[in-house]
């Protein structure tokens, strides 16, 4: 597809790996894709469980302590609500709700970022801390990148952190 | 050829989204008919379309708050 010159650019920094903000995040990406913005999502710190090809608890990275903390957060199946999580049950209702409402789900949203080319960029410091490798997440994961590529890549855009 | 999309029963984000996607499986050239709610989707889909070069031939009122717009690619 041609894009006009001038496109309007966002960038998402999705820092937070709780289900609320992901579904806020997954929202404003593919809502200003659709809208003829050029967007870039990066993931870094709890943000990077949205990311892990296994949506389940696995015990990824090498350390004890790795391995520990990727298996308690667990993948997108595991999101916890910001608030009432309730070990694990809102996230469920909560999706209950949105169907009920003919509201996209977590995974349609993901699914419709794909479909809209969203691009998709993980932290290199992040994942170092967590030993999580580019083989360990999504094949549309585009690139690892530092902050700094992440700022020059967003020096026209607007940032938004979440 | 016409193509045509229900998006009333759709909520934001996804009715942009399921326009943007049918308009990029089509060939420059071909219509789509969109059938949607008045409010958000009303002011933001024709809108959002046209910015990306895409010709809205019209809109028309239908039942129930509904309009049926038709675009061209």
């Amino acid at each position: 597809m041609n894009l006009p010159v001038d496109k309007k650019k966002i960038s998402i920094v999705c820092f937070s790996g709780d289900f609320d903000k992901m579904v806020a995040a997954f929202t404003v990406a593919t809502g200003a894709a659709a809208t003829n913005r050029e967007v870039t999502m990066f993931f870094t710190f709890w943000g990077l469980n949205a990311l892990k090809k296994k949506k389940g608890r696995i015990a990824t990275g090498k350390s004890l302590m790795a391995k520990a903390f990727n298996f308690l957060m667990g993948g997108i199946n595991n999101l916890p609500l910001s608030r009432l999580n309730f070990f694990g049950a809102s996230p469920k209702l909560m999706t209950m709700m949105m169907k009920q409402h003919n509201v996209a789900t977590l995974p349609e949203l993901v699914e419709a970022a794909h479909a809209l080319g969203i691009r998709i960029v993980a932290c290199e410091m992040a994942m170092k801390i967590l030993e999580v490798e580019q083989s360990d997440m999504i094949e549309e994961v585009e690139s690892v990148v530092g902050v700094a590529t992440f700022l020059n890549e967003s020096e026209n855009s607007h940032i938004i952190f979440i | 050829m016409k193509h045509f999309l229900d998006i009333t029963n759709e909520t934001c984000p996804m009715t942009f989204v399921k326009v943007k996607l049918q308009l990029a499986k089509m060939d420059s050239g071909e219509t789509l008919e969109v059938l949607l709610n008045e409010g958000e989707p009303l002011e933001n889909v024709p809108r959002s379309c046209e910015e990306q070069g895409f010709k809205v031939l019209s809109n028309e009122p239908t039942d129930n708050n509904k309009h049926l717009i038709l675009i061209e690619k």
